[in-house]
């Protein structure tokens, strides 16, 4: 029954597979065995197809290298205008992502998937222009010549004599929705070179009389319809499975590859990609550290680093470890994931080393379940011109290396003189065999102290000196007695076993100090970011360790709340200081993948910029600019950049979280806030009204009411209406303030005057009350918004009139003190109960709850706002009478001038005052 | 001339305020023209040959400042607006454009009669009447031709600049002027921003006349607006 099943995991991968498919364009590719065969001019032909059946397509670009019938077909159909790019001073053009993303059309020509576009363009390829079109759902029509996939490339290099450097992933071509073979029989293409129908480029014109001879041709096409043939395959094995054709149930295999430092990584890497593709197996290229192979050259480092990057390219995870030995840090990697095959490459050793076991023969001994595949190497693959680079490059950094350690030779050789001339001064008193002692000890010094060549020289110079000035016949390098040999051997193998041995524990050392450091800043800036609790102070602290451990101008480019990104580097900062790309950062943001230099993404430009992935999505963007780029780009650099941006960004987030979590918060206190004041204000606004309600309908119908009634009646609704209007004032005011903000019209005011309309104001509630304005004499004139100070002084008083007894006094004064004026209102009331002087401010708050005096409570609270856009203050106090008081500052100003030369004429006495 | 005489058009767009208006107004012996817009209020204007009109600020169709410079091109018939309580601005543009009184609203009948009364009088006895010899309120007493000014009997000693703002109020008494009137009347039309001068000249005013200057009788302060003479 089981066996009828197919494999749950792969139906999940298809469905999602179809589902982001159905998203991405479909892209059709039109595959030849060589230039010169049509294809080009195929896929126009298909594309007028298109257009007869409505659909929407333009041509972003078609190379019709100036062949008639091929340029012909372009006429009718709409061609996007190509980017002008200056590179080197020259003009040149380039296919126009962004304008055939923002003209979207159903599908877009794209001639010649394999091209590499010009450098400072977004991407290094234009297949990764095409993946971009068809993630943006876009259709796309291209054309592919067999010898451009890249697994293919060497084969045909092979076949040919001639390597094209332009290449596209296999996965490209292999994901393709469709492909169409354009093909020609090689009798039929000569016939087409002869009449001068094929371009042939510039860079290959020399070889084509090799290129274009009919076995070659007669092999490409070979290739070509068998890559082709394959696909079908795939198509036909995946469409069996969809239909539980397939009998068999099959763990999935997976392949483990292992990159080394050779130069042929990069083959052993494609030879494993079509292992892996024929397997239809999952691969994964690995690179195992070693503190020998730390020790590499940096350019051997970046050869790895490529032939990774190839890996992934080519569709395979890559991990790089580090391991003290290979084979065990391969085997317990490959059992963890399940690794079913281990493929490696064979090695080129020096014959004294052929003895020592090879990667592959420990790996078979230590785990015999797990296929083991080696991979043959191909001497000088890369033609001479590279490999004399190569060279010439280890020439200078060997040149380097010897100059530093001169002083270990000087060392060496004065060791030795100084030994020999103790020895000699010993050498009546000590028996000879002690004598080779002390040389021993100078050999293993020098060697404990420095490299291996310096080292052997001193156990070379010692044997030689020993044997020169010591042992007999003296001044001579014969030798008397066969077994100082012995001596000599040994101190030479103790020179080299102890300089090895103290290379080693030194480099340790520094890895492991290295490590240390790295761990070191790495918990530092965790430390300080679960301090942070701002984004400024995450910016700062990224900034700040990130720049220090890795020599980089950095930046952590944020985006706003509409998901763009913002330029956040400080505008004062160095104009030579190179700026990071809002766009490329925007660029990285969206699409959570790391671009710019060091990688196939806008690779001219300066910064490195990393996306800030978080768990629950992007939180920014990291730059740097990394004044020596492999301080970034080694692995276990490259990881520890990684570990720091993926603090920073759980840092952002959690802080993003803390802001989202306090202001649902403030939301909430916000809402009670409106809460209460809806049931303040309904309150307030419902006891008028019901009152009104019941005066007039009593009005209405009781026409027997005797007339005095009535007056009465008619009275208490006019004043029951009159309170209601000052609450809606109220009301509106308090909207009006917080919904604009104060805006003070100031203005030279005279407090007296302002006093005097505010109790005009009340007149009618004052009537019957004692008030008394008593302001000091000679108050300079302030500079307020004089309706708004009234507004003040009004609800001060009100407020008296509501809580002070009937018939008690209220008093007003005014007065100067410490450069600022001062006004108090103050009654005879019950006072405030304490702990409501400060609270008596806030909206809603009323001295007696639910008493019959009604106002929501707002008057005070607009009196505070009023006071404080006039930049005073207002306080509340208990008189010592026992009344509440209320006092209000205001600053003064330097009045200005009230000219007298108006008053020159007088015609009466002067104003006396 | 009696009061059944009289022309009354209201221009006002709620049909409630309307209402009372016209039942009060009515009640008071006054012949009413109610319009609900400012383009039928100008042609009830010119063709009922009005005593006064009544004109809310707050129109539909058009601004009712804009109304008062109309009808200030051919006519001079007393006119008092009818504002919202925050349109200080507005009020103050209705009185420049040449309104001459205003009322807040919700303001109560008895209010709005005190208010046309006074207007309908400075209207009708208007004309050369500031060069009458003399001039009352409370215990003031202001001989013109002698220039004298007098408290509850003792002559009070007046600055040359108090006197004109004095004279300015006392010639529009009842009504509201804002504060660009009695500045360009006063001080000329070179200090109309200095509304300073007026409030230190104006607290001169109530310091030698009022009897408790911090709560006036006569001379009142429109907050945000002018300053009015009351006379009884």
């Amino acid at each position: 029954m089981n066996d009828q099943r197919p494999d749950p995991d792969r139906l999940l991968e298809r469905v999602r597979k179809e589902d982001t498919q159905r998203q991405r364009g479909r892209l059709k590719i039109f595959f030849g065995a060589c230039a010169g065969v049509g294809k080009t001019f195929a896929m126009l032909s298909a594309a007028h197809g298109l257009k007869a059946q409505g659909v929407d397509v333009v041509v972003g670009v078609a190379e019709t290298h100036g062949r008639v019938d091929t340029a012909g077909l372009l006429t009718g159909l709409e061609v996007l205008p190509l980017k002008a790019v200056e590179y080197q001073g020259r003009q040149l053009t380039e296919f126009d992502l962004d304008r055939t993303l923002a003209r979207k059309p159903e599908t877009v020509i794209v001639d010649e998937l394999a091209h590499s576009n010009l450098p400072g363009s977004r991407h290094a390829k234009r297949w990764q222009d095409v993946e971009e079109l068809l993630d943006a759902g876009i259709g796309v029509y291209t054309t592919v010549n067999v010898q451009h996939l890249e697994t293919l490339n060497d084969v045909v290099g092979q076949i040919t004599g001639i390597r094209v450097w332009e290449t596209i992933p296999d996965t490209v071509f292999d994901r393709a929705d469709e492909v169409t073979v354009v093909d020609l029989p090689p009798d039929e293409l000569l016939q087409r070179l002869k009449e001068g129908k094929v371009y042939v480029s510039e860079q290959i014109e020399r070889a084509a009389q090799n290129f274009f001879r009919k076995g070659n041709l007669i092999a490409l096409r070979e290739l070509a319809l068998r890559r082709t043939a394959d696909r079908v395959d795939a198509q036909m094995r995946e469409y069996r499975e969809d239909r539980s054709i397939r009998s068999v149930w099959q763990a999935k295999e997976r392949l483990l590859v292992c990159v080394g430092p050779g130069p042929d990584g990069g083959r052993l890497v494609r030879g494993a990609a079509r292992f892996a593709a024929n397997l239809r197996a999952d691969w994964i290229a690995i690179y195992v550290e070693t503190p020998r192979l730390q020790r590499l050259s940096g350019n051997d480092r970046d050869r790895i680093l490529r032939t990774l990057q190839l890996a992934r390219d080519l569709g395979a995870e890559t991990v790089t470890m580090g391991g003290s030995h290979v084979a065990a840090t391969l085997l317990s990697y490959a059992r963890s994931r399940n690794v079913s095959k281990l493929v490696v490459g064979r090695t080129s050793r020096p014959l004294w080393r052929r003895f020592a076991t090879s990667v592959a023969e420990q790996l078979s001994l230590m785990a015999p379940e797990v296929g083991v595949y080696v991979v043959g190497y191909e001497p000088d693959v890369h033609g001479a011109g590279g490999s004399s680079g190569l060279a010439q490059e280890r020439r200078v950094i060997a040149g380097g290396r010897r100059h530093n350690s001169t002083r270990g030779y000087v060392v060496a050789v004065a060791a030795c003189a100084g030994t020999t001339a103790l020895a000699m001064l010993l050498a009546n008193r000590v028996s000879l065999t002690n004598i080779a002692m002390l040389y021993l000890l100078s050999v293993m010094l020098v060697a404990f102290r420095y490299r291996r060549g310096p080292a052997v020289l001193s156990a070379v110079l010692a044997v030689l000196a020993f044997d020169f000035f010591l042992v007999p016949p003296k001044l001579s390098f014969s030798v008397s007695d066969a077994q100082y040999v012995i001596t000599f051997v040994v101190m030479l193998a103790m020179a080299l076993v102890i300089s090895n041995l103290a290379h080693n524990l030194r480099y340790q050392a520094r890895v492991a100090t290295l490590r240390e450091r790295r761990a070191r800043s790495l918990y530092e800036a965790a430390r300080e970011l679960s301090g942070a609790v701002q984004t400024e102070q995450i910016v700062e602290i990224a900034r700040r360790n990130i720049q220090g451990v890795f020599q980089a101008e950095t930046a952590v480019l944020l985006p706003d709340r509409a998901e763009r990104i913002v330029d956040s580097s400080p505008a004062g900062e160095a104009s030579n200081a190179p700026r990071t790309d809002t766009a490329v950062a925007q660029w990285v943001f969206d699409h959570q993948q790391p671009a710019g230099c060091g990688t196939d993404t806008l690779a001219a430009s300066a910064f490195y910029y990393l996306p800030l992935k978080a768990p629950i999505r992007s939180r920014g963007v990291l730059a740097l600019a990394p004044r020596n780029p492999r301080l970034v780009f080694v692995p276990e650099q490259h990881r520890l950049l990684e570990t720091f941006a993926s603090q920073i960004a759980l840092a952002l987030e959690r802080v993003h979280f803390v802001r989202v979590a306090q202001e649902a918060l403030m939301k909430i206190e916000s809402e009670r806030l409106r809460n209460s004041l809806l049931s303040a204000i309904s309150h307030d606004l419902r006891t008028p009204l019901t009152a009104l309600v019941g005066l007039t309908s009593t009005l209405a119908g009781g026409t027997e009411l005797p007339e005095h009634s009535r007056r009465e009646l008619a009275q208490a609704a006019a004043d029951e209406a009159m309170r209601m209007s000052s609450l809606v004032a109220n009301l509106l005011d308090m909207a009006r303030l917080q919904a604009e903000g104060v805006q003070l019209n100031r203005q030279w005011h005279v407090l007296e005057e302002i006093a005097g309309s505010a109790l005009r104001a009340l007149s009618k509630s004052l009537a019957g009350r004692d008030v008394r304005v008593s302001l000091d004499a000679g108050l300079p004139l302030i500079y307020v918004d004089g309706v708004l100070i009234e507004r003040v002084l009004y609800n001060l008083v009100e407020n008296a009139v509501k809580y002070a007894r009937a018939g008690s006094s209220i008093r007003i004064a005014g007065w100067i003190r410490e450069g600022e004026l001062a006004v108090s209102v103050e009654d005879d009331g019950p006072g405030l109960p304490p702990g409501m002087l400060e609270s008596v401010f806030d909206k809603f708050t009323r001295g007696q709850r639910e008493s019959s005096t009604s106002g929501v409570g707002l008057g005070l609270a607009i009196c505070k706002t009023i006071i404080q856009a006039h930049d005073g203050r207002i306080w509340a106090e208990n008189a010592r009478g026992g009344g509440a008081r209320f006092i209000f500052t205001l600053p003064l100003l330097e009045p200005p001038e009230v000219p007298e030369q108006f008053d020159a004429g007088v015609d009466g006495a002067p104003g006396g005052k | 001339m009696t009061a059944s005489q009289r022309v009354v058009i209201l221009v006002e767009d709620e049909k409630q305020i309307r209402k009372f208006l016209r039942t009060s107004l009515e009640s008071e012996g006054f012949t009413v023209y109610a319009a609900d817009g400012g383009r039928q209020g100008l042609v009830e204007a010119a063709t009922r040959k009005p005593d006064l009109l009544i004109l809310d600020l707050g129109l539909p169709d058009v601004d009712g400042v804009d109304v008062i410079r109309d009808l200030r091109a051919w006519s001079d018939v007393p006119i008092i607006v009818l504002s919202a309580r925050t349109g200080e601005a507005a009020k103050i543009d209705a009185l420049d454009a040449g309104a001459d009184d205003y009322l807040t609203k919700p303001f109560g009948v008895g209010e709005l009669l005190a208010r046309i009364r006074v207007v309908l009088r400075r209207f009708s006895t208007l004309p050369g009447d500031c060069d009458r010899g003399d001039f009352r309120f409370g215990s003031v007493h202001v001989d013109f031709h002698k220039r004298r000014v007098f408290r509850a009997g003792a002559e009070i000693h007046l600055t040359a600049t108090e006197y004109r703002l004095l004279g300015m109020l006392i010639r529009n008494a009842g009504k509201v002027l804002t504060h660009r009137q009695l500045l360009r009347e006063v001080w000329g039309p070179a200090h109309i921003e200095s509304s300073h001068y007026l409030r230190t000249y104006m607290a001169h005013l109530r310091q030698k006349l009022e009897s408790d200057p911090a709560r006036p009788k006569h001379l009142i302060t429109e907050t945000g607006v002018g300053y009015r003479l009351v006379v009884e």
